[in-house]
């Protein structure tokens, strides 16, 4: 279970910036792709994507495994799309010029390789954008900067629980399902329906309950010592924002009205 | 329940999303349709929603989703991480009635309503909001997203209603046990 995305400490100026700059930037940069189907501008996402990527000198072995399955996954959902529906780049882009014929009366149209083009460049600006923010960001940093700006800490609090327990969990998974296989339980297909689902229950019992009596404990302690009784609180790893955060800021706000604005200002997010 | 979060609830929320998280690469294939798995972390966000209510079952929903897609697929896929937390807000809205910690979770009467709140919240979720926010966002074809809604649908209504249902009787049993001492005879 190595191929999840981890934080790594270095010290670029990306690692530098805050937490929150970066996922201020993140959820920007989502939203940018999400309403977008021009050319250019998702073109110019994917390029300034893979700039930061090389800046944040993130390692090819740390993303390879997860980049190889993000890339199964989108061929799988393109190939699903032209299965689904062969002439939606026609009925986007109101033209229809054929190419190839396959077979009956399937034709592969321009629109619908323009199209199933641009459904590409609008996962792959994203795919990046997470490396780099799930790579660069330290949790406990992320959750400080997440209550300066605002968020309630208890929220912010269990976003930090969350990412500091998922190793643990992880562990335990591992261990019980180690455990399991080793009695003789079978996850893979060959097993009935039925079967899997009762072996998969063998495993998410034990992990269930175990993170039940988690739950109490870290509970009890964060009680103990007085969590939530004040409105306030402090962070040890908290760092004040600096001049690039703000550059950073400045950016990602241009480019998203620019990007919306090349959108829009003829009518209609495809044409241009 | 006052207006801030009880400690329990933000510790449940935190490992919830771990476990949640966790749970994504989990799945059972279905065998029948292709491309299509049972997806056991499913029971798991039922089960907690149903335990800890609806702001702890939205956030594990949510931010479970959006960080497994993130750590494990490398891309995230808002038009379905949103679905989720509908899941998860659905089912907690009627955490009181299950009352699975009471150990109330045992009649038949409760476990058949916590399957009709769980199917709804499904049906809200895979069938109106996901195909609608795929529609949206990629522009995907109407045919090929409400096919994966109403499968997505169908799976995860599957998976709760066996796993989910034994997971909260099977805790509802354990936790609502008397703990006084009983006279011997």
């Amino acid at each position: 279970m190595t191929r999840m995305i981890s934080y790594e400490a270095r010290d670029t100026w990306i690692h530098r910036l805050t937490g929150f700059t970066k996922l201020m930037f993140f959820i920007i940069w989502c939203i940018v792709s999400a309403l977008t189907f021009d050319t250019r501008v998702l073109v110019t996402m994917v390029a300034i994507s893979a700039v930061i990527f090389a800046m944040s000198r993130t390692e090819w072995k740390q993303i390879s495994a997860v980049f190889k399955l993000l890339m199964l996954f989108m061929t799988l959902n393109l190939f699903f799309i032209f299965v689904f529906a062969p002439y939606q780049g026609c009925e986007i882009y109101g033209t229809r010029t054929d190419i190839l014929h396959l077979f009956g009366d399937v034709y592969l149209t321009k629109e619908q390789l323009f199209y199933e083009f641009n459904v590409l460049l609008k996962y792959l600006n994203i795919a990046p954008a997470i490396f780099v923010f799930l790579v660069t960001t330290d949790p406990s940093e992320f959750a400080a900067s997440l209550n300066k700006a605002g968020v309630p800490y208890t929220f912010a609090y269990s976003f930090a629980i969350a990412l500091r327990y998922i190793p643990d969990v992880q562990d335990d998974f591992t261990r019980i399902r180690n455990a399991q296989e080793a009695r003789g339980i079978e996850m893979s297909s060959k097993a009935s329906l039925p079967a899997r689902i009762k072996n998969v229950a063998a495993i998410i019992f034990p992990l269930l309950f175990s993170t039940m009596d988690r739950i109490d404990v870290v509970s009890n302690a964060m009680e103990l010592r007085g969590f939530g009784k004040k409105n306030k609180r402090t962070w040890y790893s908290y760092r004040r924002p600096g001049k690039s955060d703000a550059a950073v800021m400045i950016f990602a706000v241009l480019f998203a009205v620019a990007a919306l604005v090349l959108t829009y200002y003829d009518g209609s997010r495809f044409l241009f | 329940m006052d207006k801030k979060l009880c400690i329990r609830e933000v510790v449940a929320m935190g490992i919830g999303t771990a476990l949640f998280t966790v749970l994504t690469t989990v799945q059972v294939p279905l065998g029948f349709v292709p491309n299509t798995a049972l997806q056991p972390r499913m029971a798991v966000l039922a089960f907690m929603s149903a335990v800890f209510g609806p702001i702890v079952g939205g956030v594990i929903g949510l931010l479970g989703h959006a960080l497994g897609d993130a750590l494990f697929y490398g891309s995230v896929w808002w038009s379905w991480v949103f679905p989720e937390a509908v899941v998860g807000v659905g089912i907690g809205l009627f955490a009181r009635k299950y009352a699975i910690k009471e150990g109330g979770f045992v009649s038949t009467k409760t476990i058949v309503f916590f399957n009709v709140v769980q199917a709804v919240a499904n049906a809200i979720a895979w069938i109106v909001v996901a195909p609608v926010l795929d529609i949206l966002v990629y522009a995907e074809p109407a045919n090929k997203v409400f096919a994966q809604g109403f499968f997505a649908w169908l799976g995860n209504v599957i998976i709760i209603g066996i796993l989910g249902t034994i997971l909260a009787v099977a805790y509802s049993k354990v936790a609502g046990q008397s703990r006084d001492l009983k006279k011997e005879d």
